[in-house]
């Protein structure tokens, strides 16, 4: 059962899902715009956030723009490479049925 | 979990990479109606160039005649510009009820992006035509502004629905063409400007639109 291994618990919900899939396409995201694009709420949303921020699978910058506080959210290297390996290990487990 | 829900994992996966990257509420009316004005506009060129040769080959005005040149090339410059209003501004209007009824902003970092790959190629043909006009190299007028216009939408295809692409292609491939039939430039820009979009236009209402 090779690949049930390369299925990422972190991944493991819609939300990061979600996340995850709009940085590997976008040099970086907003909060607004995750949010958005996600219809999540502050809470839920920041809470993922912050879980795939522990893994290491995303960074933080945060900027201010005249006055205003403006975070944006990169997709690490690793995260990319995680995020990969979980699209192809989901492929086979579909193809595999 | 089983098959079926890692197979609305890779769906939603896809639907946000393309909802975060591509800009999916243009109109194909508003395509169909570019088409429209443009044919319009071309009929109205034609025949205001038809009357001047007329009055060239009758002799009515000199071939030296400054006015008169400068005055056809006026109207056709009011034609283009007029055409090109009317399409951005139907455009506009069009995409921003597609985006109402897609529940997405018409004004996002997708739509911008869009503009921006869009506007880029496009206003460097724009300001290269006014150089032709200064140079009067008028006969490579229509060619470029095909080429340019075509290859405005291809770099617009990484940013919306990829069909726009097709629509560049054609355009490009047009111009190159035209580019060697001088005189018949008007034809060409019909094609190119008028018959395609109208075709494009109803291709993407049919697909996207109409549900």
């Amino acid at each position: 059962m090779g690949i049930i291994n390369n299925i990422n618990k972190a991944f493991d919900h819609r939300i990061r899902l979600g996340i995850m899939s709009i940085l590997m396409v976008n040099e970086y995201a907003e909060f607004t715009m995750l949010k958005e694009l996600l219809e999540a709420t502050d809470g839920n949303l920041a809470s993922h956030l912050k879980a795939l921020e522990k893994e290491a699978y995303i960074v933080v910058q945060k900027q201010f723009i005249g006055r205003k506080p403006n975070t944006k959210y990169v997709a690490t290297d690793l995260g990319r490479l995680e995020f990969k390996k979980h699209i192809n290990a989901l492929e086979k487990l579909i193809n595999r049925s | 979990m089983d098959a079926k829900n890692y197979l609305d994992d890779i769906t939603q996966i896809k639907q946000m990479m393309n909802k975060s990257s591509r800009f999916i509420s243009l109109s194909g009316l508003s395509g169909v109606m570019a088409g429209i004005y443009a044919l319009i506009g071309a009929f109205v060129a034609h025949y205001y160039i038809e009357q001047y040769l007329e009055k060239l080959v009758t002799n009515e005005v000199s071939r030296n005649s400054r006015p008169m040149h400068l005055e056809i090339e006026f109207k056709l410059l009011v034609i283009a510009a007029l055409i090109m209003l009317a399409a951005i501004v139907t455009g506009v209007i069009l995409t921003s009820i597609k985006a109402k009824k897609n529940n997405a902003k018409m004004w996002d970092a997708s739509s911008r992006r869009l503009l921006i790959n869009f506007a880029f190629p496009l206003i460097t043909g724009g300001l290269f035509c006014l150089i032709l006009i200064q140079r009067n190299y008028i006969s490579l007028i229509a060619p470029t502004m095909l080429i340019f216009y075509g290859l405005a939408c291809i770099n617009a295809s990484k940013f919306t629905i990829g069909d726009i692409k097709y629509l560049g292609v054609i355009n490009v491939i047009t111009g190159i063409i035209c580019s060697q039939y001088i005189g018949y430039g008007i034809y060409f820009w019909a094609f190119g400007f008028g018959v395609m979009h109208i075709v494009y236009g109803t291709i993407m209402y049919l697909k996207y639109d109409r549900k």
